[in-house]
């Protein structure tokens, strides 16, 4: 009966997001009121259904309703509950509701936060959303139906992938979603002022915080994946340009273009038609990656099940929304008048670049994605692009596009000179500097990671300079506390942000120091590497909700002094019949101590010990970036502009 | 003529667009029809004959080995297929290969790494689809046809040349969707 009310939402909802798409932009065409005020409710009712909807889908699972398919293929009763509910949105069927709530929230919070946009401009970005619900919704309803019955009922469920079976990835898709679908809020806002011809000052606010907003999740979604992948995969690595990886990359690079162009719009006026293209390009990433992750088209640890029946439906959709877009955008865009002229040396010069170089970088990966596909289609060639290819076309981007960042904040509008910002950030370069002398001279480090731990240091340090030259702590000590309370929060969000990103960078860079050695050990043995000594205590069997283990005890010690004791596992999970590698990590912060378990033969047990340093840095330096993000949103300019004053109290409370 | 190359340049997107998107749409297609197959590994022996080789026969099994020269001159297409007694993936593929045995597909064993009595022990327990048994106990053989781990089963056509290769088992979809049509293609 709840499966079946859950159905019945879902077509309700796509019932309410069809009103929601005609209604407003009908009105807005017309210039009528009453249709217009029809987005608000609308977009309420068609939440309330796809929240109905979810929450039905989420009982199903909680109860282990076997009689629902979907509950069956991907659920168990003995999983425990957190991974009954995540089972929810681990499989396609439900990971589609899931899409489809998020975007009804983003249509919701338009709703009510956007009292005081302008009413043509709020009815269209309300329809156009909707219009994009409809898509979503019918594509769940007649594809992919996760409240199907099965009768008779079996007598319990298949389980979920037992890989999926992990609080990283419970919260890994929701993340990336909220920054998917957010961007389905920029592309409703590049189509609603392709639609009225204008992009002015107040548009380029209306889109930042969305833009900033899904810039932030999607950040912390791709960390939380990589981060998964490295703790669960067992590998040692990190980032592997999967074709999934880089899927979800390609709308992070785009929507990070986005957000600083979007600057240039707000504060200047230029840079328009180009904005735009940028929004619509950041949601067809996204639309793009659904694309190749459940149609089939892709080889990938990560795809969905191929189903090239589905695989057409959403490429009609991305036909759809994507091409239409484009062709809305070839149509009107070139009646934009460009405006707001700048000399190349100046802050929107440096954007300018910041953008290219992002745009670049996604051809990159777009390139290096499609084109093992093409070449199959087209030469019947099968050639796989790899992190080679990768590392090599990114990094002269990666290089200027780091020099730039530490030097760009500091440049004012308009019309900027070199020399005064050098001056600010002479001791940024002179700190690099020695921290790639100090690393080769004396650390025995690499060119390549001495390098990135210098960009670290650079980047780090030019995102205190650029604080300290606004807050004037050297020139005018005295009155630093009050300009520092002063400063915009979208200033310090920025520092804060940049400065995140040489963290990671400080991460990544200490991966590439990271050793890695096979061990065949009997229990009671000990061996050496990177400075510790790792002893094989025992080896055991261990008994879990849903598993069974053969687990290892590995004590790490230096000089004698225990560090750490580690149990990686290797995992059986009878249902599904699946093994899992359960690597152990111990961090010091410095380093990741980092096992995993391998087969046994008689009497001795594999082991694959790495030695990761600054490790965790990768991941805590993205979510430094997405907690700047986070701080930029809060700043005065954005909530005056975003909420109205009824609704504020209501966002606060 | 400025205005109409700024309207060329907005629908450069529009352009991109569309050809990227019928580029998917055949690929699309061609899952359907087979042309397209985006799990298929590519192999360099695809086309080609077998490296030569010589493989003893499994002691206790009671079957013949074979060489490299014996794969050509059947009336039919055959399998040769990879395995070993400790692979768990194995026992999954193995009633696929008992089926084909039944219906008089040549399939030919290459036993990888693996004690005698151990895999005499697994075809006594499991069945034996084979007609004919080599022991590959160095794993020689297998880096020369490009074996990335067992099981491997690769279709060869009457000539003896190599027309496809499986890494991984042999499911049930992948004797239908893969092997019968080969074998009908190839006979």
């Amino acid at each position: 009966m709840i499966a079946e009310l859950g159905h019945f939402a879902l077509a309700l909802a796509l019932a309410l997001a069809l009103a929601q798409s005609l209604v407003p932009l009908l009105g807005a065409a017309r210039g009528d009121a009453r249709l217009m005020a029809a987005a608000g409710p609308l977009a309420g009712g068609h939440l309330l259904a796809v929240a109905a909807a979810f929450g039905a889908l989420l009982w199903a699972f909680a109860a282990n309703d076997t009689s629902v398919v979907n509950v069956v293929q991907n659920s168990h009763s003995a999983k425990p509950l957190l991974y009954k509910l995540s089972g929810a949105w681990g499989n396609h069927e439900g990971s589609m509701v899931l899409w489809a709530l998020i975007l009804a929230l983003c249509g919701g919070a338009v709703a009510g936060f956007g009292r005081d946009l302008p009413s043509a401009l709020r009815a269209r970005v309300l329809g156009v959303l909707g219009l994009v619900a409809v898509g979503f919704l019918a594509f769940v309803l007649i594809t992919s139906n996760p409240f199907g019955r099965v009768w008779p009922p079996p007598p319990d469920g298949q389980g979920l992938n037992p890989v999926l079976q992990d609080p990283g990835l419970a919260f890994h898709p929701p993340l990336l979603y909220l920054g998917y679908v957010g961007y389905a809020v920029t592309f409703a806002f590049a189509i609603a002022a392709l639609l009225e011809g204008r992009v002015d000052a107040a548009w380029g606010r209306w889109v930042r915080p969305w833009a900033l907003a899904a810039w932030a999740f999607l950040t912390l979604g791709i960390a939380l994946g990589s981060w998964w992948a490295y703790y669960e995969l067992g590998w040692g690595g990190w980032w592997f340009w999967d074709p999934v990886e880089n899927a979800s990359l390609l709308p992070w690079l785009a929507g990070t273009a986005l957000l600083h162009s979007a600057i240039v719009v707000e504060k200047r006026e230029a840079l328009k038609v180009w904005t735009v293209l940028l929004a619509l390009l950041a949601f067809g990433f996204s639309l793009l990656g659904t694309f190749l992750v459940r149609s089939g088209v892709l080889n990938s640890v990560h795809a969905f099940a191929n189903d090239p029946e589905r695989g057409v439906f959403i490429l009609g959709l991305l036909a759809f929304y994507v091409a239409g877009g484009f062709a809305l955008f070839a149509w009107r865009a070139p009646a934009m008048a460009p405006a707001g002229l700048f000399a190349p040396l100046s802050r929107e010069g440096g954007l300018v670049l910041n953008n290219l170089l992002l745009c670049s970088m996604t051809a990159v990966v777009l390139a290096g994605t499609l084109w093992p596909m093409f070449a199959d289609l087209l030469l019947g060639q099968k050639i796989s692009v790899g992190p080679p290819f990768f590392n090599t076309a990114m990094l002269p981007l990666a290089v200027p596009l780091v020099l730039a960042m530490a030097a760009g904040p500091l440049l004012p509008w308009k019309r900027a000179q070199l020399w005064p910002v050098l001056q600010r950030l002479w001791w940024a370069a002179l700190l690099a500097a020695l921290t790639v002398a100090l690393c080769l001279a004396f650390a025995g480090v690499r060119i390549g990671p001495a390098l990135g731990f210098a960009a670290a240091a650079w980047l780090v340090a030019g995102a205190l300079a650029d604080i300290l030259d606004r807050i004037a702590l050297f020139r005018r000590p005295s009155a630093a506390w009050s300009r520092a309370r002063g400063l915009p929060r979208a200033a310090w969000g920025a520092a804060i942000a940049h400065a995140g990103l040489g963290i990671s960078i400080l991460g990544m860079a200490g991966m590439g120091l990271a050793t890695d050695r096979l061990a065949a050990l009997r229990p009671g043995a000990t061996i050496a590497h990177a400075g510790y000594e790792w002893r094989l205590d025992r080896v055991e069997d261990v008994i879990g909700p849903n598993w069974t283990s053969r687990r290892a005890t590995v004590t790490v010690s230096r000089e004698g002094a225990p560090v750490a004791v580690l149990t990686p596992e290797r995992r059986f999970f009878p249902v599904g019949r699946m093994n899992t590698t359960e690597a152990a990590i111990h961090t010091t912060w410095l380093s990741d101590l980092y096992a995993v378990m391998g087969e046994e033969e008689g009497g001795t047990a594999v082991l694959r010990i790495h030695h990761n340093p600054l490790a965790p840095w990768i991941w805590l330096g993205a979510a430094i970036m997405a907690l700047g993000g986070g701080i930029s949103l809060t700043d005065r300019r954005i909530r005056v502009a975003a909420p109205a004053p009824r609704s504020r109290a209501v966002a606060q409370a | 003529m400025p205005m109409t190359s700024r309207r060329m340049l907005m629908l450069a997107p529009l352009g991109l667009a569309v050809a990227g998107g019928a580029g998917f749409y055949a690929m699309l297609r061609g899952m359907g029809t087979g042309s397209y197959d985006p799990r298929g590994v590519p192999s360099v022996l695809v086309g080609r004959a077998p490296p030569p080789f010589v493989l003893p026969p499994v002691e206790a099994a009671g079957l013949p080995g074979f060489a490299a020269a014996e794969l050509g001159g059947l009336p039919a297409p055959m399998l040769v297929n990879f395995w070993a007694s400790w692979c768990v993936p194995c026992i999954i593929e193995h009633p696929q290969l008992m089926r084909l045995a039944r219906e008089g597909v040549a399939v030919w064993g290459v036993n990888y790494k693996d004690k005698p009595q151990d895999a005499a022990q697994f075809l006594t327990r499991h069945g034996n689809p084979f007609q004919r048994l080599g022991a590959d106990r160095p794993g020689r053989v297998a880096i020369d046809w490009g074996v990335y781990g067992v099981p491997e089963t690769y279709l060869l056509d009457r000539k003896g040349i190599v027309r496809w290769r499986w890494p991984g088992p042999v499911t049930p979809e992948v004797l239908e969707q893969d092997i019968r049509p080969l074998l009908r293609r190839h006979a």
